[in-house]
Parts: C-alpha cells; structure tokens; sequence
C-alpha cells in the first residue's frame, strides 16, 4: 500500500523509481534478444506506426502505448494509440503511390522536425523529448 | 600412483561405499535407481551459483539423500572452498576423467553430513579440457550411485557451461534482481531448450529495497523469465560468515538463509512446502537504530 503511494507520488514527480526504470530496459533489452533486432530498430518500428496511424488519424501520442509483451505463442505487439479526431481531409496517399522514395523522406523529415530522431540508441523518446530537442536538431543533418 | 592413494585416505574417513566404476552394475537395478542429475547454473557470475550448490547440496544430504557435488568451474575451483572442504581435495575431475585416479579416490566425502560427496574441479587447468562426452559419462556414472548429482556451472556460455549441462536433465537458475541478471538467465534459460527443465531461485533480495522501489522484485523478475519458482533467498549477512567459515549456512539451525535452503530442497524432494520468501530484516529497532545512524 504505502510502496503504491509513494510510486503514485513518484509518477506525479516524473521520476519513476529505479526499479521501474530497470524493468523497463530489461522488458526492450530481451525484447531486442528475442526478436534479434537491435533497440534502435524497435524504435523506429515503433515510429513509424505512429507516422502511419498519424496519416489518417490525429492520435494523442503522449497517452499512447505500443509495447511488447509474451504470449504463449511468443512475443505479441500491443498498441494502444487514443485517435482525437479524424484528419479532415484524405491523407496524401497518391503521392506514395506515384513516388514512394519521395513519401519517405517526408516522413523522416516530419520526424526529425519533431525531435525523435534521437533514437538510434534505443532510447525511447517521450519522455526525454523535450530535453533533447536541442540534441536532436545537431544529430538530424548527419543522417 | 601407490603413495598417493595412501596420502588421500583420511585416516578417520570412512570407506566410501560407491562401486567402484569398472565394476559392471546390473543394469536393471541401475535404472532403477538412477538419481537426478540438476545442473546449478545462471550465465552471470557473482550471483551465488557456487553458494546456492553447496547449500543445497548439504540440506539435500542432511535429508538423508546420497548427494554428490561436481564442480564443473574448470580453472576456477571455489565449490571446495564453499564447502569447506579445500584442505581435503587430493584429485580432481580430470584426475578421473584421464584416468589417473578412480572416481572412488577423488571423491570427497563430507564429515558433517555423510550422505554428501564432493568431486573438485581441476584448478590448474582449462575448460576445454574436459571432454563433453566423458563429463556426460561421468554423471551418468554417478547416477547410478547418487540420489543427487548436482553440478555447479562455470560463469558464461561457453565450453564449460555446456559440459556443466551436458549430463543434466533438470537445472536450478539463479538469479539475483539486478538487470544483466535477468537478462543472462533468459539467455541460459533458452540454451538449455526443452530437454533440461528449468527452475528459479532468485538470490539477493532486499525487501526493504523492494519496498522503495529500488530493487527489482522477484515478481518483476519472474514476469520476465516465468520460471516455476524454487524459492527466493535474502541478501543476508549470515551467507557472508558461512563462506568466510567454510560452514555452509544450510548447516545452521538458527539462520533463517539455512532455513530457505532446507525448504528449497525439500522442495526439490518433493515435498509440499511454500517457495521461501526473502525474510524481513528490518524490524521497528533496526529502523530506529538506522535512523539513529546506527548502521549504513
């Protein structure tokens, strides 16, 4: 009970205890043993469903949550995206249809624009975003 | 070869009733008394692997199981040491192994609990020279003989770890909450695949830390590895005076390490008894005394 409160605390706080931090990287690290996929590939993976979600749908991405949990048959992803609205108009899907390559640099501009391009080592972006925006913007133009 | 059998009989150690491992042994009889062969293993080094045997190994015995213990640590011989029994080690595995002595003479037996038996590893060697065929043999051997035959695991995954599982059919995990922990129990725990079943003792916990929020707990840790549980041992103080003694703490009546131990391995019996939980450390002195400043 008292553990529950002072975790509740700690959420208000922003800072949650080292032992959900531990969790957390232990849950994406076998993840990524698991799948044989490196962290920054998970992330991006993870990206882009919100990029493509995004497309047709305004999501509410800071209470969203895309994690990865074991099933009996394996490794399951779970996604749990809360949509604001509908896009008010058709999302531009004939340019991906004419021109791929071009559609996917948007994207990745649209994501660099935002700060999340951090992630090429595993980090997840919410909740550092604001933090490392400033970092984001230097380590944009290498990619 | 003569002086030195002369030199490892302790002079008030009594025989050792094994057979001798020429001796053919009727083959039904053998079959139906085979023991379980449990290899002690957990990747991560450090987290009480060598400990977790050589306790487990003594409440087995002190059950009135015949036990015998390998330490497969080829290079890094320790499970003597735990033991106690360092001084009285004369052959090694690869004594037996390539022949220079008889599985007979290099075992050792303990004194405080009879039923218990001890074959050291080699320490001025290197894993690789342990055949993983004659180790499978070897268990195989003491199978016959042994209700037990409990292998402690070098650190890693490499030659050694799978010697150490070569001629197990069943493994005991341990696992402290920490993260590279967790993580190399996942990767062992795969290694062993579906022929050798896995349990889990977790070590090291702290409750008081758990409380905080500052340690995994064994309930975080077992969400990953969803492992039966064998039971969760305390990081208590008592373990560190045990190993200083060379007195294993599963010995000790009044400790309550020793009694988590006798109740994992009545567990490994069979027997119905509840996985043991870290115990409590901190009473309402303790805080009081550590709020005083009376202990870091």
């Amino acid at each position: 009970m008292l553990n529950r409160v002072m975790e509740w605390f700690r959420r208000m706080l922003g800072t949650p205890s080292s032992s959900s931090v531990a969790k957390e990287r232990l849950r994406l690290v076998l993840l990524s043993d698991h799948l044989a996929l490196a962290p920054d590939v998970i992330e991006a993976m993870r990206r882009d469903i919100f990029d493509v979600i995004s497309r047709y749908v305004e999501v509410d991405e800071a209470h969203s949550d895309v994690s990865f949990e074991h099933k009996e048959q394996g490794i399951a992803m779970l996604a749990n995206i809360p949509i604001l609205s509908l896009r008010a108009r058709e999302p531009d899907l004939g340019i991906s249809e004419e021109s791929p390559p071009k559609e996917e640099t948007s994207v990745l501009e649209t994501v660099s624009v935002n700060g999340h391009k951090t992630d090429n080592y595993g980090r997840r972006p919410r909740k550092r975003r604001r933090r490392k925006a400033s970092g984001a913007s230097q380590t944009a133009p290498a990619q | 070869m003569e002086t030195q059998r002369v030199v490892n009989e302790p002079i008030e150690s009594p025989q050792i009733e094994i057979h001798a491992p020429a001796a053919p042994v009727d083959t039904q009889k053998k079959a139906k008394t085979r023991g379980r062969a449990i290899v002690v293993t957990s990747g991560k080094g450090g987290v009480g692997k060598t400990t977790t045997t050589a306790n487990l190994g003594v409440a087995l015995a002190a059950r009135g199981a015949r036990v015998v213990l390998i330490d497969a640590d080829v290079g890094l011989r320790n499970l003597d040491l735990v033991l106690g029994l360092e001084s009285r080690v004369r052959f090694h595995v690869l004594d037996v192994l390539e022949g220079r002595t008889t599985l007979a003479d290099a075992l050792v037996r303990d004194k405080r609990v009879p039923s218990l038996y001890l074959l050291a590893a080699a320490q001025n060697r290197e894993k690789d020279d342990v055949a993983t065929d004659a180790m499978l043999a070897l268990v195989e051997q003491l199978r016959g003989d042994f209700d037990y035959v409990l292998i402690d695991s070098p650190a890693g995954i490499e030659m050694g770890f799978k010697n150490a599982i070569a001629g197990a059919d069943e493994a005991i995990v341990v696992c402290t909450p920490e993260v590279a922990a967790v993580r190399d129990v996942d990767r062992v725990v795969g290694l062993l695949g579906n022929r050798i079943n896995a349990q889990l003792v977790v070590n090291r916990i702290r409750p008081a830390l758990v409380r905080k929020g500052k340690m995994l707990s064994v309930q975080d840790v077992n969400a990953i590895l969803r492992l039966p549980l064998l039971g969760v041992l305390g990081d208590a103080p008592d373990v560190i005076v045990s190993t200083n003694r060379g007195e294993p703490v599963a010995l000790d009546e009044a400790s309550a390490t020793g009694a988590a131990y006798r109740a994992i391995a009545a567990r490994i019996a069979g027997e119905d008894v509840a996985a043991p939980q870290a115990s409590e450390p901190e009473g309402f002195l303790d805080k009081l005394g550590s709020f005083f400043g009376g202990r870091r």
